[in-house]
């Protein structure tokens, strides 16, 4: 089997949809700085290039006015044990373009993988972007990753991303999203993780709501157990007329594990409103002993709980 | 019938606060018994305990099912026994599906979960399951929806013995009517229900009622006899007055 037949087992074993033999989905296939497959359909270039030293540059561009139909897929990875995969971002969705990207990032034997993702996200005007990250990174804990993305949304524009790791362990995540919102644009940013063992989470997602109108949303649901760590920073600036956001963030503890939540919200102008909620807590009780009255015992009646709230 | 619970003075104490005082109580199979009684006089502190929630540990007395007595057990080791209990205030689930939701009592026997019987379960409490059936368990429920699910997932389980905390309450007059069945159902298979309600309307599906009061049982009997005692006689009384009542009351129960 070849690194890209590996690469794409890999990705079906993590939940990945096998699409890449379908000539109308895009996508792009990398392990460490190797460029394994890439297709582009009509209205969608892909530009891949090795820069220095393991550096790989992604830049992918919709032009204006086009929908495309099928998300574009993308599936990053280490597959040795070791190894450091870096990649640099370049998302241009051009004016009243449309896009969805599905990106799954694999590292399923890592014991020590570095994996740092810096991303320049552009949405015109009146462009859609929608991201869905998805990390499997194994069982033994081994994995760091480092992610950055820097946004802008031109008006009327849309942005939805959320960041998902399910399954197996972190090891060691520490990601800061920003985005900046122009008049009427809309963000929904979302987080949902679960830690375990000696795991550690750092998420820092932004949002800066500079044109009239704009709306964000800062969503966080996050699960720890054993002496894994959570620290999550929701920061939420409102500074035009009319501009709204909300900053949600559940975080679930078991154990010894610790959670952290800081929400900031900044209102800038008098039209403007930001509200937030936050919670740590153990499981709740009555949802606890509701489903243990169904039968299952404690640590199932958990377990269906947290999957719940972070697959909400 | 065949008896299915016996309770042997039970004593609950929470928070040094006597809430469970001398409790005696047998519930026969296909039997349904009501207990009925004022806000706050122990009612549902009765089903916690049978069922054995946290911190509803008994000071004192017995709880047999089946003969066996199961104050040691767990939650789930007395569901698994045959042993639930629908919540006054069903908890939400975010992002469990109401289909997830029932499947869970089936799965916990080891059954398995079909379309036709997870329908069959919301049909019966007036729920159409291809509108509900991929919906979450959360605030898009209305409260009246989550407890007829809550219901159906009951159904499900097919237990031996079910607590039915308020069913009534926050619920429509259909609802009502569905409950009422749901109970009859109940009764079809053999199942013992313990009805917790302050509504004289749900002890006409009762074969028999208990009267509680300030955590003690004051008066036991047929359905009809113990609504009119409540609604005419059962006055809001002093400790020193409720004594006195109880002590004659209890004489009287035998």
């Amino acid at each position: 089997m070849d690194d890209y037949q590996m690469m794409v087992e890999a990705y079906k074993e993590a939940g990945g949809e096998d699409v890449f033999a379908d000539s109308e989905v895009a996508h792009v296939v990398l392990e460490r700085d190797n460029i394994l497959g890439a297709h582009e359909v009509e209205g969608l270039s892909v530009d891949l290039k090795n820069r220095e030293e393991g550096l790989v540059g992604v830049k992918i561009e919709v032009k204006e006015g086009y929908k495309i139909q099928k998300p574009v897929h993308m599936c990053f990875g280490v597959l040795p044990e070791k190894g450091v995969q870096k990649i640099d971002m370049e998302i241009e969705v051009q004016e009243e373009a449309e896009v969805e990207v599905m990106a799954d990032c694999v590292f399923p034997s890592a014991a020590k993988v570095k994996h740092i993702m810096n991303a320049d996200i552009h949405i015109r005007k009146g462009g859609s972007y929608t991201y869905k990250e998805n990390h499997y990174h194994g069982e033994k804990g081994g994995v760091e990753v480092i992610a950055n993305s820097d946004i802008k949304l031109e008006e009327n524009s849309y942005l939805y991303t959320i960041f998902s790791l399910l399954e197996g362990r972190v090891g060691k995540i520490d990601f800061d999203y920003e985005a900046e919102l122009g008049d009427f644009s809309t963000m929904e940013m979302l987080a949902r993780m679960q830690g375990a063992e000696d795991d550690e989470i750092k998420i820092r997602e932004a949002g800066k709501l500079k044109g009239r109108g704009a709306r964000g949303l800062l969503d966080s649901k996050i699960a720890v157990q054993d002496d894994a760590s959570a620290e999550i920073l929701n920061e939420l600036t409102a500074s035009a007329p009319e501009s709204q956001g909300h900053v949600d963030c559940t975080e679930i503890i078991k154990d010894e594990a610790v959670a952290r939540a800081v929400p900031i919200v900044e209102v800038r102008d008098p039209e403007a409103k930001v509200t937030h909620e936050a919670a740590i807590g153990s499981v709740d009780d009555t949802q606890l002993q509701t489903l243990m009255a169904r039968g299952l015992d404690k640590e199932e009646a958990s377990e269906v709980i947290i999957q719940g709230m972070l697959n909400d | 019938m065949n008896s299915l619970l016996n309770i042997d003075n039970l004593d609950l104490t929470l928070e040094n606060t006597s809430i469970l005082r001398d409790i005696s109580l047998e519930i026969n199979e296909g039997e349904t018994t009501a207990v009925i009684g004022p806000n706050g006089c122990g009612k549902s502190s009765l089903a916690y305990t049978i069922m054995g929630l946290k911190d509803y540990t008994p000071d004192k007395g017995e709880i047999f099912f089946k003969g066996e007595e199961i104050s040691g057990y767990s939650i789930d080791e007395r569901a698994k026994k045959g042993i639930t209990l629908a919540w006054q205030e069903p908890a939400r689930f975010e992002g469990v599906t109401v289909r997830e939701f029932l499947s869970l009592g089936l799965k916990s026997r080891g059954e398995q979960v079909t379309e036709k019987k997870l329908a069959r379960a919301l049909r019966e409490v007036a729920i159409v399951p291809e509108k509900y059936l991929d919906r979450n368990i959360d605030e898009t429920l209305s409260g009246g929806e989550r407890k007829r699910i809550e219901l159906a997932s009951i159904l499900i389980m097919e237990p031996e013995l079910v607590m039915l905390d308020e069913p009534d309450s926050g619920v429509d007059v259909v609802a009502l009517n569905n409950i009422g069945n749901v109970i009859s159902d109940f009764k079809k298979e053999n199942t013992g229900v313990l009805l917790i309600t302050h509504s004289e309307e749900m002890l006409d599906f009762a074969d028999k009622a208990v009267l509680i009061c300030k955590g003690k049982i004051i008066k036991k009997g047929n359905p009809g006899e113990i609504s009119e005692y409540f609604r005419y006689e059962c006055t809001p009384c002093e400790d020193e007055d409720y004594e006195k009542h109880t002590k004659q009351e209890v004489e009287n129960v035998g």
